[in-house]
């Protein structure tokens, strides 16, 4: 039950600030929701047991990736950003591509409905004494099992990372 | 609605114990923030030959109370042009992300919130530093240059050092072989000895950037006060204010208790493993007792009586600790608790020290120019972390190896370390000598 209140909680704020990052004027506040949106979905990352999950969640997106974002958000002149009208061209592609996703959710829903026992998908913490350690795990996955796949990603990642260095970079 | 009741009551019932030592750690962080820094300026006006404040009560030992009183009077100001709901929130913000990092920390082996967290030590790391989003939106709220520019200086400074630290503390968890904090110290204990031993060099980048992750002196630049009034505070005052001042101080005995779990041995005593040096469990009362007998001999020489009664207060509470402190020794019927008590007070010493430590530094070097922070932080720093975790990677393999363990693994790791250092001063060198004026003469877009 406790469960329930804590999901449900999370998920509400999650889905409410998600809203809210869009529809706001001012980008600092569109940026704080941000950062409440991806707080929330670590709270539900934590009651599902996935500790790493929730902390990397947080170092990365929170920590590192929103700390430059405000940082660069105040770099630039919000004034200019406000007076332009937004939503100006895809409104109509937007609406299409959610009405799409709402369709599915719905789907999914409808179909889950006539399985057995269960109207409403039910959101029960896994349980704690059944996991293995959860960094162990992650580690074991990522440096053991899927060790190609992981490698092949992070040089992909360092392309990037040097392409964007020498893009930035001025040349003299 | 009644399951929701009795989950609560059910809640509360197992989880008790966290929960009064949450609201315990809520209630004393601030009396300890403001003894630090009574603390803090006792040895600042120690150093430059002062006596520092003496007014409130013996030597100054009330001042923090009529600080905090004098501050939660103070008119609450909130410029007109600010971001009302951001300033409202900002130092909270910071304030909470200070406090949420105490919960995964251990005080000994019986103080914990969060008990035996799998993610231990990152828990700790990755709350804190989303104080600096108080920093941030605070400078940015407030709707002023100095505030915004001390704004920006943080953030930039907080991520170039993140990096470093992060890095440091992966040299320190590549020989705990876990995130766990109670794992991490019983590794020490295994091994016999501190991992700040084994990767001096992990130790001290972590130092340097800790201090500049909790905006000190000499990297104190987002609150410079020469240049920009009180940085990312200036529109700060009372009750905001000294919420901004608890974060700092928060985050400093944060710090100071990851880099002494990690590297200075958590609550191990000093050599734990060595039979003969038992007698160093007896110091804690000891100590707490000559420091009641000092007290005691001043009583006499106080001016008014009640600063006598108040000095034979004090002596009576360090008594009261010796007590505590001496009863696991002594009452068989206490034995039980003597890890949590002594381990309790070797840990707090330990990080007495370390802030002790910044506050020194912070007396004695002058202040970085801020282009010169992002060098140190960027040319040396973090090349230098990154070789070290390398080299005390390779280190470790070679050690492994030898089946070298414990104290035989300094063999491997020094000179790693030796070899780590030189090569990021090559590196820093090299760096200087390709754009030699550049360096100084490029005026810093958020300088």
């Amino acid at each position: 039950m406790l469960d329930q209140v804590i999901f449900y909680t999370f998920a509400a704020i999650a889905v409410i600030s998600a809203i809210l990052t869009v529809t706001r004027r001012n980008v600092v506040h569109s940026a704080i929701f941000l950062i409440t949106a991806l707080l929330a979905t670590a709270g539900i990352f934590l009651q599902l047991r996935a500790e790493f999950l929730f902390i990397v969640q947080i170092i990365l997106y929170v920590g590192g990736i929103m700390v430059l974002f405000v940082f660069v958000i105040m770099l630039v002149n919000l004034d200019e950003a406000v007076r332009q009208m937004r939503f100006a061209r895809q409104k109509w592609v937007s609406l299409l591509v959610s009405l799409a996703l709402a369709a599915q959710v719905g789907l999914m829903f409808w179909s889950s409905r006539k399985m057995p026992g269960q109207g409403m998908p039910k959101f029960v913490a896994a349980p704690v004494d059944k996991l293995p350690a959860n960094s162990e795990a992650v580690a074991q996955s990522l440096f053991q099992t899927y060790l190609l796949p992981f490698e092949i990603a992070s040089v992909l990642l360092l392309v990037a990372m040097i392409g964007a260095v020498v893009m930035a970079k001025k040349r003299t | 609605m009644q399951g929701v009741i009795q989950a609560t009551m059910d809640f509360v019932k197992q989880y008790w114990a966290p929960l009064v030592c949450s609201l315990a750690i809520v209630a004393i962080l601030p009396l300890v923030a403001g003894y630090i820094v009574l603390v803090e300026r006792k040895i600042m006006a120690d150093m430059q030959a002062r006596l520092g404040p003496m007014r409130v009560g013996p030597h100054g030992l009330l001042q923090p109370i009529a600080d905090a009183v004098k501050l939660l009077i103070k008119e609450d100001i909130i410029p007109d042009e600010a971001d009302k709901l951001v300033f409202w929130l900002a130092p909270v913000l910071s304030v909470a992300a200070a406090l949420l990092a105490m919960a995964g920390l251990a005080i000994g082996p019986a103080f914990q919130i969060a008990k035996d967290i799998n993610i231990g030590i990152l828990f700790v790391v990755g709350v804190s530093a989303l104080g600096i989003f108080g920093i941030v939106l605070g400078g940015w709220a407030s709707n002023s240059h100095y505030s915004l520019i001390g704004a920006l200086r943080s953030s930039a400074q907080l991520v170039s050092y993140e990096t470093a630290a992060g890095m440091a503390l992966v040299c320190g968890l590549l020989f705990a072989g876990s995130l766990n904090i109670t794992s991490i110290v019983q590794a020490q204990y295994d091994q016999g000895i501190w991992f700040g031993l084994l990767a001096p060099v992990a130790f001290f980048t972590y130092l340097v950037a800790s201090i500049a992750e909790t905006n000190r002196a000499p990297f104190d630049l987002p609150e410079a006060e020469s240049e920009l009034v009180a940085g990312y505070m200036t529109e700060f005052s009372g009750f905001r204010w000294s919420l901004y001042f608890l974060a700092e101080y928060t985050n400093m005995i944060v710090v100071a208790s990851v880099a002494t779990t990690l590297f200075l041995g958590g609550w191990l005593r000093p050599f734990p493993r060595t039979t003969w040096l038992n007698f160093l469990d007896f110091l804690p009362p000891l100590a707490m007792i000559g420091v009641a007998a000092y007290c005691f001999m001043r009583t006499p020489k106080q001016p008014a009586r009640v600063q006598q009664m108040f000095m034979l207060a004090v002596a009576g509470l360090c008594l009261a600790v010796a007590l505590v402190l001496a009863a696991p020794l002594v009452v068989p019927a206490v034995k039980p608790f003597h890890d949590g008590i002594l381990g309790a007070f070797w840990f707090i010493l330990k990080v007495s020290l370390y802030i002790y430590f910044f506050m020194w530094l912070r007396f004695t070097l002058p202040r970085y120019r801020f282009d010169q922070l992002m060098r140190l932080g960027w040319h040396f720093l973090i090349p230098l972390s990154i070789i070290n975790v390398l080299v005390i990677g390779i280190a470790m393999i070679v050690g492994q190896y030898f089946n070298l363990t414990g104290g035989a693994l300094l063999l491997t790791t020094i000179p790693a370390s030796i070899i780590a250092l030189i090569v990021a001063l090559f590196i820093l060198a090299s760096e200087q000598k390709s754009e030699p004026q550049k360096a100084s003469a490029a005026p810093d877009s958020y300088a």
